[in-house]
This record gives C-alpha cells, sequence and structure tokens, in this order.
C-alpha cells in the first residue's frame, strides 16, 4: 500500500505501525511516532493498523534552541 | 534581596543562563560550550532523521553524557496541534513534562502565534505538561498564560536569531512587576552579553540563548562570557541599582571645598 513516511510517498507491506519501523530499519532506535498528525505512544504501535493513504511521522531527537 | 537558586516546577537550579544546543559547528564545540556555560538546562527538538545516519540517536547520547536537564521545545510548529501533537512526541522520547511551548505565526520575525500558544498551553497543562511558553512581552498574554497553566512565562526580547537584545525593554519590566512571583526567562533575541546581563538587572530569573554562542568566532569563550554575564546581572539587580536622575550629582563632597569664597576675576 501507498503512504506518507516523514512527508515522501512510500509503498510498504507493513500492517501496523511497529512493523513499518521494522520495515524502514527503525527497530531498536530511539523515536517517537505520529499517525495522521495524532501521537501514536510506543506501547500502541503493535495495536495501530496502517491503511493506504496514511502519513506517518518517525521523529528523533535533534538539536534545537 | 539574593541571589539565592531558583525554582523552575519544582527543580531547583543555581544556574541561570540556559543554553540551546543547535547551530554549533560540532558535537564537540557544543559539549565544550555547554560546560563553559555551566548550564543546567538545553534546549532540544525533534525533527525527521535525515540521512540515515542516526545522528538523532548521537546527539541524544551526547547530552545525556553531559547530565544536563532537558527542554523539549516545539520549534517550527505553525498549529495548535502540530504544538500538542510534538509535544507529546517528546515527552516519550525525552522523558520529560517539560516542554517549551513555540506556536509560530509569522516567517519573516518568528513571531509567536499568542493565541495558539494560549490555547495549546490550556491542552498540554491540563495533559500534565509543564509548559514553558515562548512569548511576547505582551501583560494580558502573560496572564492568560498564567490563566493556562504556565507557571514560567518566557518572553522574547527580540526575534529569534536577531541578536537586537531587548526590544522593549518598558514591556519586560512591567511584566516582571506585574508577576513578582512567577519566574520570567527571557527568550530569545539576546545577541551580546550585555543584553543578558541587561535582562538580569531588569529582575529577570534568567535568560534562554542558543545563536548568540553557537555562531560567535569563539563559541566556547562566548558561552564563559554569558555565564559571567548572567550572573552579573543577577548581582547586580539584588544589589539594587540607583535610579537614574536627569541632572549632574555630585560623587565628590561639596563640604570642605577650596576657593569658594574667592571673587571671581574679570
Amino acid at each position: 500500500m501507498l503512504i506518507q513516511v516523514n512527508g515522501k510517498e512510500l509503498e510498504v507491506e507493513a500492517p501496523t505501525l511497529s512493523a513499518l519501523l521494522r520495515e524502514l530499519g527503525y527497530e531498536g532506535t530511539v523515536v517517537a511516532t505520529a499517525l495522521n498528525q495524532a501521537f501514536v505512544r510506543a506501547v500502541d504501535r503493535t495495536a495501530t493498523p496502517l491503511k493506504s493513504g496514511d502519513a506517518v511521522e518517525v521523529l528523533v531527537p535533534r538539536q534545537g534552541g | 534581596m539574593d541571589n539565592a537558586p531558583f525554582t523552575l516546577y519544582g527543580t531547583t537550579l543555581a544556574a541561570r543562563l540556559l543554553l540551546g544546543t543547535a547551530q554549533y559547528s560540532s558535537p564537540a564545540v557544543l559539549a565544550a560550550a555547554i560546560k563553559a556555560s555551566g548550564t543546567e538546562v538545553v534546549t532540544v527538538s525533534l525533527r525527521r532523521e535525515a540521512g540515515g545516519n542516526r545522528a538523532g540517536e548521537s546527539f541524544w547520547s551526547l547530552i545525556r553524557e553531559l547530565g544536563v536537564k532537558v527542554l523539549p521545545n516545539t520549534a517550527g510548529c505553525r498549529s495548535v496541534k502540530e504544538a500538542v501533537t510534538t509535544a507529546q512526541m517528546a515527552r516519550e522520547i525525552f522523558a520529560t513534562s517539560w516542554v517549551k511551548l513555540e506556536v509560530i505565526a509569522d516567517d519573516d520575525l518568528l513571531q509567536p502565534d499568542v493565541f495558539g500558544l494560549v490555547e495549546a498551553a490550556a491542552i498540554l497543562s491540563h495533559d500534565g505538561f509543564q509548559v514553558f511558553p515562548y512569548t511576547s512581552e505582551d501583560l494580558v498574554v502573560a496572564e492568560r498564560l498564567i490563566g493556562a497553566g504556565c507557571e514560567v512565562l518566557m518572553p522574547w526580547g527580540a526575534p529569534i536569531g536577531s541578536g537586537r537584545g531587548l526590544n522593549n525593554a518598558f514591556a519586560l519590566q512591567a511584566l516582571r512587576k506585574r508577576f513578582p512571583a512567577v519566574p520570567l526567562i527571557v527568550d530569545a533575541g539576546i545577541g551580546t552579553p550585555a543584553h543578558a546581563a541587561a535582562a538580569m538587572e531588569l529582575g529577570y530569573d534568567g535568560v534562554l540563548l542558543n545563536t548568540a554562542v553557537a555562531k560567535a568566532g569563539d563559541p566556547v569563550a562566548m558561552a564563559r562570557a554569558f555565564a559571567l554575564a548572567v550572573e552579573a546581572g543577577r548581582v547586580a539587580y539584588c544589589a539594587e541599582p540607583i535610579p537614574p536622575r536627569d541632572m549632574a550629582e555630585p560623587s565628590t563632597p561639596q563640604l570642605g571645598r577650596a576657593f569658594v569664597e574667592l571673587p571671581r576675576r574679570a
């Protein structure tokens, strides 16, 4: 299915948010996630299904002012 | 008055300089500047990973090793929804309920959207966040933010990164007098240590800055200079400076001055 990840369109197979992070190589890294602009807690990723057209944000710690 | 430690949401701090972590030339310079500044609180952000090099993880490890407290921001957020979601993501990843709340309204000045700011502050405070709002010097907005649950206010000195100092010292002073018990931190627009000292001399509890140190020719030396200026400004405020006068007032005693009785020669 076609979804957006961090603003880019991607064809993915992952049925859930946690599977998507595995598919994209984020497993084991410190990330925070949002689906369609709503925060998804780490503990809820496995139970969060994805559907075509979803917009996912995967954010990491960065420098800030 | 004294130069005692101050408290932000129950956390007591000795250092009154808070430092941003962006724009440094390298992680080593950032770390050295943080140490030189003596700060106990640094601001951080959340962003999309760029290039798959796990730079985010490396940065986060560096900050944790320095042992400083982090204040995550919602920099760049243009709506209440964006800011609230970003704050929620930051709380999980940085394991803190502190958030420097930014809702930006204007591209040129990076001016706070004070209406969205108050709305987002109320949502986040209700959700258990401890909100540090990046706001303007507007007194009425400050009242609304306090009503929304903010126990700290962070009015700007000038637009972010401008280095212009305190654009409206009168309004900043009015905020200080109106809210004597609320911790106030000047956030943004500071360019030189003199600006930071001036904010502290107004009675502000702290100063938060980034660009003035990160983009200085020698960021580590400048971090030290700001630490000294913030301390000097605080000590000066506690020492109660004299009020300005319109006319001269001789400092040398007039009593005993010589030649006062002699007639002046033509």
